[in-house]
């Protein structure tokens, strides 16, 4: 299942839309951090409204999506997390450190100062 | 009570692949749903599926989650069993801490999984393989 990517202005949009296996994670992995380079992104949105189960290998690559985007000098935004799923990732103990989280798209592209109801 | 009976007893997922993470997760927050668990609940079971099926293919490379509906005088439950003829756990107590993990993975499995379930057993034997059981009742 691939992840769309999409592109508004300096920033990409990622939308997960099923359930992802962990190849599916490492290939969207590889894919987002490919077009960051190609568009020369400023921040990088990955929503995740649609995620119904978040387990040790979709945190950890989370985390090393965020991380390397940083290292390319964009910010990554993780927003959409379900509170269900929240409730479970804190069970497990997965706190996705370091990585920044917002309620949902509009408040993603808020914080990387792409205003909010206007440009959404 | 009535749709409980309609439903399969006991569910077997082969892990061979990450996809049958997936399926297993997938069916396991299925027949929570069906037994009428909450859908946090629901989300609980299916992540500790997800989690034990990752350690039968890190560790075994193969084995088979089991799922089970149980009935208690006053609730439904569902049972997880995670079954590989893998290496074993040498040391299940040294497992079941935080932040262990021989795998350089998170090392979050087994003690995250026990604090997703209401009732956890792991039986592991070297050389032979390791069985999780674990149980979830509905509230």
């Amino acid at each position: 299942m691939e992840v769309p990517i999409l592109k508004q202005g300096d920033c990409l949009i990622a939308t997960v839309q099923a359930a992802l296996t962990d190849a599916d994670l490492l290939h969207f992995r590889t894919a987002l951090i490919q077009q960051v380079v190609r568009c020369r992104s400023r921040g990088v949105i990955v929503d995740l409204t649609s995620l119904d189960v978040m387990d040790s290998f979709a945190s950890r690559t989370l985390r090393e999506i965020a991380q390397m985007i940083r290292l390319r000098g964009a910010e990554t935004v993780i927003v959409g997390i379900q509170p269900e799923v929240a409730f479970a990732m804190v069970q497990l103990g997965l706190k996705l450190e370091d990585v920044t989280t917002a309620l949902d798209l509009e408040e993603g592209l808020a914080h990387l100062g792409k205003g909010s109801a206007s440009s959404a | 009570m009535k749709d409980v009976q309609v439903l399969e007893k006991e569910i077997h997922v082969g892990i061979n692949s990450d996809q049958d993470i997936v399926a297993a997760r997938q069916k396991g927050r299925a027949l929570a749903i069906a037994l009428g668990f909450s859908s946090g609940d629901a989300t609980l079971i299916a992540t500790a599926i997800s989690e034990l099926a990752r350690n039968i293919l890190t560790y075994a490379k193969c084995g088979e989650i089991q799922l089970t509906v149980l009935h208690n005088s006053t609730r439904p439950g569902i049972q997880l069993i995670a079954h590989d003829t893998g290496p074993g756990i040498p040391d299940i107590t040294l497992a079941l801490r935080d932040g262990f993990s021989t795998s350089g993975s998170l090392g979050l499995g087994l003690p995250g999984v026990k604090r997703l379930v209401d009732e956890f057993e792991i039986v592991s034997e070297v050389n032979h393989g390791t069985t999780v059981t674990a149980k979830k009742w509905k509230l």
